[in-house]
């Protein structure tokens, strides 16, 4: 086992367990936004509500949920660690510093990543905490199930009619593009998953997911603002 | 043409340093290295302290100027070592700003020289071929693939001029490492201990207090060698490999 | 004083396979306790330091760099020969040795130039079984170029970096045995002097160049393999710190510098720009294989040019004099240094001269590049008189060929190679003279080696391209590792030495008070003055022309000048503290005593052979004038501070007839 702790404390280690934690995030974040974007239909939250309901109670799916939990913590504090590490190891710094082209995320990816936490407590402050420790929601009956369910919908509409925390929600997704600029290639590069004809299309890939899915969150604060209200 | 110098001055590593300005008279034709001595001469003729630096080379290829100039390490031009920049990239008129590499595994030792030695320990932590001398079969015995040889002489072209350490915001080695790691992986006959020499090599190059890579590509854009991150993804296979692979 | 060659006796085919089977052996437990000294870790250091630690020997090494890897063998670009015959062009061992001795113009020793071709092979092997990623063809066999003064292809390379690329293996190496232990290895540390205890070599005394502090290391022998002294000349493609101190410095101590008149210009360098110029650049070598080298036939061009103008490619064909393809027809631009260096300063010198200091000649690639992509526009099927389409081909070419070179010309230049030719001038380059040494690589000193370029023993009055490697590697790895056994099975009965008797501390006190009157000088002027000053007057008097009126008077004026350096010299700082200067203070007074003597030795020489030009000596067409008869000797010198003290071994030549060399 000593091997395994050894790793784990070297600096490769420490990067791959960004980079598995990183890569199994960006996996949730695809599956987050698709059970997300049922928030667009417009049935008055039957389908939403049955899905949230879904998600709370499926014994599998709360198991990877408490997974994600841990994998989102794991990776914030080793990002922690990376980052006073590697601030202790530069030491000084220089008077004068002009980068070569080399892009601004990647020199700040600790920076963004404190924002996406912040921005993550404060999400879940307004959905999960309230859904899964209060009676703060409304019991909605469904048709077709026996049992009464949280009207989470009516909670998301009722959030994001308030345009500070639209405005919020902005900062945030743009932080998280921001972070997943530098950070989907960097986790296939610290894999050692490199190939010079494979690397361009990841990193390209990368890019487009990097844009796309914090755009596809935020069309749904944005609906709910201008055309829900 | 006229320039105004800002260099760095610490008498030993205990010293705060700080920076001093002077006055050179420079020409376009002379390399960077030429104008401080251009410097150098007229500090001693006022009998006072000459910057030190460190240079022998002069050619690009022994590894041993290392200037930040105007906040890059080698100064502005790419694929360039301090001692091959030539002035005649300035303008009369300029400021330069001249500082030593910056990272807690190169401690300043004067002025502008640093103490490289942890590259040294990184090699000896297993950046070499277990091979005795006399050992060896015919240099034809193995064929090794035109591209393959090339890409081993693309790592192996490293000058140990530790830019990349430089250059990293996170005082990282690892640039320097990989290079090594994927010159011998690449070749035949440094693939048989690969796994064992990653392993080693970054455990010393940990050790050494290096940072770690977090993929930024500062090392790449600043090595005078332009050596690839490519091969940081290479280490990073080895080492995993070294690690969950074999016994 | 008689000088032992040592050489063995028999065949000279079988004389090292008959030395290496009846030599006296250490056996394993005797080698941990002996310990061994290297001073210096380029090529020969680092393979020496490496391979004698794998035999099991105790070994310190020292060099004055933070790294071993900076010694300046990895500034060599062109490649290292070896007799692989891999071409199936005709080439042997007999043949590399031939050649070799033929290119040094018949000054160096038979038995030791043989053992070179012979091992020459060994270390192809063993190089490429340490990594070292030579070149290659699509068949993932090695690859081999051209190099002056033969008609073989014999020459190793990688890229234009292979004494990188070999000196990184052999610091690998050496990397290997410091982390096994076998080595100590003392980085930033400079032999200050050589300490001699009952007529033997037994240790050294070093300065920790981080701290100033003088240290005493002991040890049952000592090799020094500190490199050439072309520095002497200020402007050279040595590097800043190559220095001939290690050498100097047992040289006061009674060792014999031999043929130090031996310089090699290098044909090939990017011209001087300017007075504050600090060093030159090599072009490597190989650039001959396809570049053309050319003045403007009239003087009236050439002061265009000079004057910016006209460049090189407005002089029609016709107008232009391809001086070596016309005076050597055989060889062509691949007549060996000296013959080129010497052809382009009696062009230069005559008014046809292209570079603003008048100092300059092309060298020309536009034939190659239409020659190539010529060929590579026919067998990709395109048009072959399409002159645009050929050129780009052919530049293409030409890039992967030789694309860092002309990257680092454009560099340092501002000029673009491939559309204007090159201009070149020659450089002093590498020193052929050093430490006398028998076939054993011992010095007159017992106890005392030298490999690599700090002896004199391979390359004669000339060394050919792509040879110092070979030698380097191969005193490093495949003979000391040897005949250092020749001496050390003799000491298994010594005890380990104490660096602190009486030798050492003397030794020490005289290098303290050597120094402090370095920095204790209220002098006025730089080391760099009194450097380049010396410089100038090597180039003058004893550079590529010699003369005996030049020599005698440069002799005196070095003389002067070294007066007035212990007078005037100005050194800042103390010498108990991290002091470039003063390092470079010491070193340049080495240089000053042995560029007298490189004076004297030229003095000496009344004929022309190899980088040693005569102007009395000469042939009715201009060519050297070798004297066989009275100089086929090699000559040992004995330091003294008024009149150095010539020791002859004479040449004996058994095996190759003494012919006058053509290369026509």
């Amino acid at each position: 086992m000593k091997w395994l702790i050894n790793f784990f404390t070297s600096s490769i280690g420490r990067k791959l367990i960004m980079s598995l934690t990183g890569l199994f995030l960006i996996l949730f974040l695809v599956i987050h936004l698709l059970g997300n974007l049922q928030l667009l239909v417009d049935d008055g939250g039957v389908t939403f509500n049955a899905y949230a309901y879904m998600m709370t109670h499926n014994p599998l799916i709360k198991v990877v949920a408490y997974g994600n939990y841990f994998f989102i913590l794991l990776h914030a504090f080793m990002g922690f660690l990376l980052w006073s590490k590697n601030k202790a190891a530069k030491g000084s710094k220089y008077a004068v510093r002009s980068d070569a082209k080399v892009s601004w995320a990647s020199k700040n990816m600790a920076l963004l990543g404190t924002l996406i936490l912040a921005f993550i407590f404060i999400h879940m402050g307004d959905f999960w905490f309230k859904m899964k420790f209060t009676d703060q929601l409304a019991m909605v009956s469904i048709e077709g199930m026996d049992v009464q369910v949280k009207d989470l919908y009516t909670q998301v509409a009722t959030t994001f009619s308030n345009p500070l925390l639209v405005v919020a929600y902005l900062i945030g997704l743009a932080t998280l593009s921001f972070h997943l600029w530098h950070g989907f290639q960097s986790a296939f590069q610290t894999l050692g998953l490199n190939h010079p004809k494979y690397t361009p299309i990841i990193g390209g890939l990368g890019k487009a997911y990097a844009i796309l899915v914090p755009l596809g969150f935020a069309i749904i604060p944005l609906y709910y603002f201008f055309v829900m209200k | 043409m006229k320039l105004k110098l800002k260099v760095w001055r610490q008498q030993n590593n205990k010293d705060k340093g700080g920076f001093q300005t002077y006055d050179v008279v420079a020409e376009e034709h002379m390399s960077f290295l030429e104008m401080m001595d251009v410097l150098n001469e007229s500090l001693i003729e006022k009998q006072e302290t000459p910057v030190a630096f460190e240079h022998d080379c002069r050619e690009g290829i022994c590894g041993s100027c290392n200037m930040v100039i105007n906040g890059r390490p080698h100064g502005p031009n790419s694929g360039t070592t301090t001692c091959q920049l030539h002035m005649r990239f300035f303008k009369d008129g300029d400021t330069i700003v001249v500082e030593p590499w910056r990272s807690r595994a190169f401690p300043v030792i004067k002025d502008l020289v640093v103490n490289r030695s942890s590259f040294d320990r990184i090699i000896q932590a297993g950046g070499y071929v277990s091979v005795n001398t006399g050992q060896a079969p015919d240099g034809n015995s193995i064929p090794i693939e035109k591209d393959i040889a090339g890409e081993a002489m693309d790592a192996a072209t490293c000058i140990g001029c530790g830019a990349c350490v430089a250059a990293c915001p996170n005082g990282s080695a690892m640039l320097f490492t990989a290079a090594k790691v994927s010159h011998l992986a690449l070749m035949p006959q440094g693939k048989v201990e690969s796994s064992r020499r990653a392993k080693n090599m970054v455990a010393t190059m940990d050790k050494e207090g290096f940072g770690m890579c977090s993929n930024i590509g500062a090392c790449e854009a600043d090595c005078p060698k332009e050596i690839s991150i490519d091969n940081i993804a290479r280490l990073n296979r080895e080492y995993v490999g070294s690690v969950f692979g074999g016994a | 004083m008689s000088l032992d060659s040592k050489i063995p006796k028999g065949d000279l085919a079988d004389k090292w396979t008959k030395y290496k089977s009846n030599m006296p052996l250490v056996a394993p437990n005797n080698k941990r306790r002996l310990e061994v000294i290297v001073v210096g870790t380029g090529l020969a250091g680092a393979s020496a330091a490496a391979t004698l630690g794998e035999l099991g020997y105790k070994v310190k090494a020292f060099t004055f760099h933070d790294s071993p890897r900076r010694a300046h063998s990895i500034a060599a670009q062109g490649g290292i020969n070896a007799s692989k015959n891999y071409q199936n062009d005709g080439d042997s061992t007999y043949r590399l040795f031939y050649d070799t001795i033929k290119g040094g113009d018949y000054r160096s020793r038979e038995a030791n130039v043989h053992r070179l071709a012979e091992v020459s092979t060994d270390i192809i092997d063993q190089c490429v079984a340490q990594g070292v990623p030579f070149a290659r063809d699509y068949g993932g066999l090695l690859d081999n170029r051209s190099f002056g003064g033969v008609q073989v292809s014999r020459t190793f390379y990688a890229k234009g970096q292979t004494g990188q690329q070999l000196l990184i293996g052999a610091y690998q190496a050496l990397s290997r045995q410091i982390s096994l232990g076998n080595v100590t290895m003392y980085n930033r540390h400079e032999m200050m002097d050589m300490v001699k205890v009952d007529g033997k070599a037994r240790g050294i005394i070093a300065r920790n160049l981080l701290t100033g502090e003088l240290e005493r290391h002991a040890a049952h022998c000592v090799i020094l393999a500190s490199g050439g002294y072309g520095n002497v000349f200020y402007l050279s493609t040595n590097a800043m710190g190559c220095n001939v101190s290690a050498a100097w410095r047992s040289v006061r101590k009674g060792a014999l510098m031999a043929n130090p008149c031996f310089t090699q210009i290098h044909p090939t360098c990017i011209p001087v720009s300017g007075d504050y110029q600090s060093k030159l650049t090599l072009m490597s070598e190989s650039l001959r294989n396809d570049g053309r080298i050319w003045v403007p036939k009239s003087k009236e061009d050439a002061k265009a040019i000079r004057e910016k103008r006209k460049k090189g490619v407005d002089i029609a064909e016709g107008d232009r004099d391809y001086y070596l393809e016309r005076r050597y027809p055989a060889f062509g631009n691949l007549v060996p240094r000296d013959v080129a260096s010497r052809a382009a300063k009696v062009v230069c010198d005559d008014g046809h001269g292209v570079a603003p200091t008048g100092l300059g000649v092309f060298l020309d690639f536009a034939s190659a590049i239409q020659r190539y992509g010529k060929s590579e526009a026919n067998s990709q099927g395109l048009d072959t008189n399409n002159q645009k389409l050929v050129t780009e081909l052919g530049t293409k070419v030409i890039e992967a060929k030789y694309g860092n070179l002309f990257e680092m010309y454009e560099k340092i230049t501002g000029e673009d190679p491939y559309t204007n030719p090159m201009k070149i001038y020659p450089a002093v380059h590498y020193t052929m003279g050093g430490l006398w040494v028998d076939y054993n690589l011992q010095t007159n000193i017992e106890g005392l080696f030298a490999l690599g370029e700090c002896n004199f023993s391979d390359h004669g009055a000339n060394r050919l391209g792509a040879s110092a490697l070979m030698q380097g590697l191969a005193d490093g790895y495949f003979v000391i590792p040897y005949t250092v056994g020749t001496f050390l099975a003799n000491e298994i009965r010594t005890p380990a030495f104490d660096p602190n008797t009486a030798e050492f501390t003397k030794a020490e006190a005289e290098v303290r008070v050597r120094l402090e009157s370095l920095v204790s000088n209220k002098g006025t002027k730089s080391v760099e003055s009194f450097h380049k000053r010396l410089g100038l007057i090597m180039w003058d008097y004893c550079g590529m022309a010699r003369s005996e009126e030049g020599l005698k008077k440069g002799r005196q004026m070095i003389r002067d000048l070294k007066a007035e350096f212990y007078a005037d010299v100005f050194v800042p700082g103390t010498q108990d503290e991290f002091n470039p200067e003063l390092e470079k203070a010491a070193r340049v007074a080495d240089l000053i005593e042995h560029g007298e003597l490189m004076m004297v030795d030229a003095l000496d020489r009344n004929e022309s052979c190899g980088g040693h030009f005569r102007e009395e000596y000469t042939t009715t067409e201009g060519e050297a004038l070798r004297r066989d008869d009275e100089y086929t000797y090699v000559s040992a010198w004995e330091w003294d501070d008024d009149n150095p003290v010539l020791h002859k071994e004479e040449l004996v030549f058994e095996n190759v007839e003494l012919k006058t060399r053509s290369y026509k």
